[in-house]
């Protein structure tokens, strides 16, 4: 296939992955829409006040930037291992296995599915913190690398759940016994500046950590961790779950008898 | 004439250890249209799916119009378009989308895909549907939705896998005459069925595979010639022994009012009851033994 071609074919699953998020918005923008309002209600507006400041914010200035990475951390790789997994589910990933297309056309078309997810979410719920604080983005392109570095890191893992699960418990598995612990615990509420020496190093071994800061970072200006060291960090996760994905493809693991 | 489709030595093995496929050749001309014979069970699946690469091959070689699907995937997949056995497609997507997104992963810009679209959703009979959602369909119409969406980037080769398992007489019947159709306008087609009468009426070339192996391969024609014999029962009014015997016809006996009579190629039935007659044996009715397609494999199996 020419270039060209590769880019229809590349358009068509970016298009028909975005309708397909928002066709069923009830089950994919309107859940994270609600919880991100409860947790800015309760953590940032009632609780929030008792707590005072947190790493020289106000918590709830503090605890927005991770709740708007969560989101879009658990919806890029919602999206693509529930609709990769669907079109293995129901067969019709066979649609796109016997078509000319290269393998790299077929990952990039369901990550960036994804990260369209992540992002939308993403700015949905960057708008409805901007009913309890405000936001002064201190570096914008710190900021917008990040967000677009985990967001597609995590499509791809996402990607990589899918081509192994067998059944839909396989496909939530990861995002509710992995993702969310490890992003609750990788100081979206807290800086681990408050917890005991012992527990600050755990913490550092935590992916989340690395990537909640960074964020904070872009926006606050403030991080517990190196942002440098975050972003070589997302990078060379990204890398290697990019190669392993491809692997996928080209060895037709899970995808080809 | 090219050769659309050759394969040399094709063997599978599943991860199960199972071997499906023992080594099979096959060779299809350009714009003939050949039946892939065979029980369930047989392999057809198998090398279809070999084909179209949705199962990996464990050793041999397929070509596509020249192209290997080793070293020359994607152009030999862009001659191929496949109808498979099963639905494939998204329960939840509209019939139009199914097939304007096919094109689409051939690289075919939305104005050329929709107006393939619009010619092949018309020509199968689904144009009022084409906004229904796919699982809305009945089963023959959701065979029809394949077929519209295998041709859509019009490829030169038509692999069709069991395109008439349960679908009724009647759209069967539109059915074939949509692939002679194609067949007659140069697409060459593949065809897999378990039903002989299928492939006699529409075929020039087939193949019949069983176990894993290619047990024939030839012309329509030549294979019905050795359908050299027929059998058929027939019931005796009066009673007649296990020591029956009719000069010239090789029978059985199978009760005191009924036996089995073979019929040679070259004779006449005429011939059957001039020697019934001869032994006054008065025959009250008479029928077909087996299918024909039971009996040819019979015989097949017993020449090898
Ligand atoms: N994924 C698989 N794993 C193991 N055995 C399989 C698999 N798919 C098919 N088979 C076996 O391979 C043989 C051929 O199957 P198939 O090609 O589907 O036959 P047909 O299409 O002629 O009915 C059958 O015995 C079938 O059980
Ligand atoms: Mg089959």
């Amino acid at each position: 296939m020419t270039l060209a071609e590769q880019w229809v074919a590349f358009y068509t699953i970016v298009r028909k992955e975005i309708r397909r998020f928002l066709r069923i918005w009830m089950q994919t923008l309107l859940p994270p829409a609600i919880t991100m309002s409860l947790y800015f209600v309760i953590f940032g507006a009632l609780i929030g006040s008792r707590i005072g400041q947190m790493g020289g914010f106000s918590y709830m200035e503090f605890v927005v930037p991770g709740l708007i990475m969560m989101s879009v951390i658990t919806n890029a790789y919602s999206n693509v291992v529930s609709s990769f997994f669907g079109a293995k589910f129901q067969r019709f990933v066979e649609e796109i296995l016997v078509s000319p297309m290269s393998n790299n056309t077929v990952l990039w078309g369901f990550v960036i599915g994804g990260v369209a997810r992540g992002l939308l979410v993403g700015l949905i719920v960057t708008m409805l913190s901007l009913f309890f604080t405000s936001l002064n983005i201190q570096h914008v392109g710190v900021t917008i690398a990040i967000v677009l570095m985990t967001s597609i890191m995590f499509s791809l893992a996402g990607f990589i759940n899918a081509v192994f699960a067998n059944n839909f418990d396989d496909v939530s598995i990861v995002p509710v016994f992995v993702l969310t612990p490890l992003t609750y615990l990788g100081g979206v509420f807290y800086s681990i500046d408050l917890l005991p020496d012992f527990w600050a190093g755990v913490s550092r071994l935590n992916p989340m950590l690395y990537i909640v800061n960074a964020f904070r970072y872009g926006v606050l200006g403030v991080s517990d961790v190196n942002v440098t060291t975050a972003f070589l960090m997302v990078g060379g996760f990204t890398l290697a779950a990019y190669a392993y994905c491809m692997y996928l493809l080209s060895s037709g693991t899970r995808l080809r008898q | 004439m090219a050769i659309a489709l050759q394969i040399k030595g094709l063997r599978k093995v599943y991860d199960n250890g199972f071997e499906a496929l023992k080594g099979i050749d096959l060779e299809v001309k350009e714009g003939d249209f050949f039946a892939l014979l065979g029980p369930n069970g047989a392999g057809k699946s198998t090398t279809i799916g070999i084909v179209s690469s949705l199962v990996k091959k464990t050793a041999g070689d397929v070509h596509v119009f020249g192209h290997s699907i080793q070293t020359d995937l994607a152009a030999a997949k862009r001659q191929i378009g496949v109808v498979p056995q099963e639905f494939n497609f998204s329960n939840f997507e509209s019939v139009w989308d199914i097939v304007v997104n096919q094109a689409g992963y051939y690289g075919l810009s939305r104005a050329i895909a929709g107006e393939r679209a619009e010619k092949y959703l018309k020509k199968l009979g689904l144009w009022d549907k084409r906004d229904v959602a796919s699982r809305m369909l009945s089963g023959g119409m959701k065979r029809r939705l394949m077929i519209a969406r295998a041709l859509i980037h019009e490829p030169r080769l038509l692999i069709l896998d069991e395109p008439t398992a349960g679908v009724d007489i009647e759209l069967r019947r539109s059915m074939w005459e949509f692939l002679t159709e194609i067949n007659r306008s140069g697409t060459t087609i593949i065809l897999t069925t378990h039903y002989l009468e299928e492939a006699e009426s529409l075929c020039r070339h087939i193949a019949i595979i069983d176990g894993g192996n290619i047990v024939e391969n030839t012309s329509m024609k030549a294979l019905l010639k050795q359908l050299q014999k027929e059998v058929f029962i027939l019931d005796t009014r009066d009673t007649i022994s296990p020591d029956l015997a009719i000069e010239g016809f090789d029978t059985r006996y199978l009760d005191e009012h009924m036996f089995e009579l073979v019929l040679n190629k070259g004779s006449s039935l005429n011939d059957v009851f001039s020697a019934l007659a001869q032994q006054n044996m008065v025959i009250t009715s008479m029928r077909n033994k087996a299918n024909r397609l039971e009996e040819l494999f019979v015989s097949l199996l017993a020449a090898k």
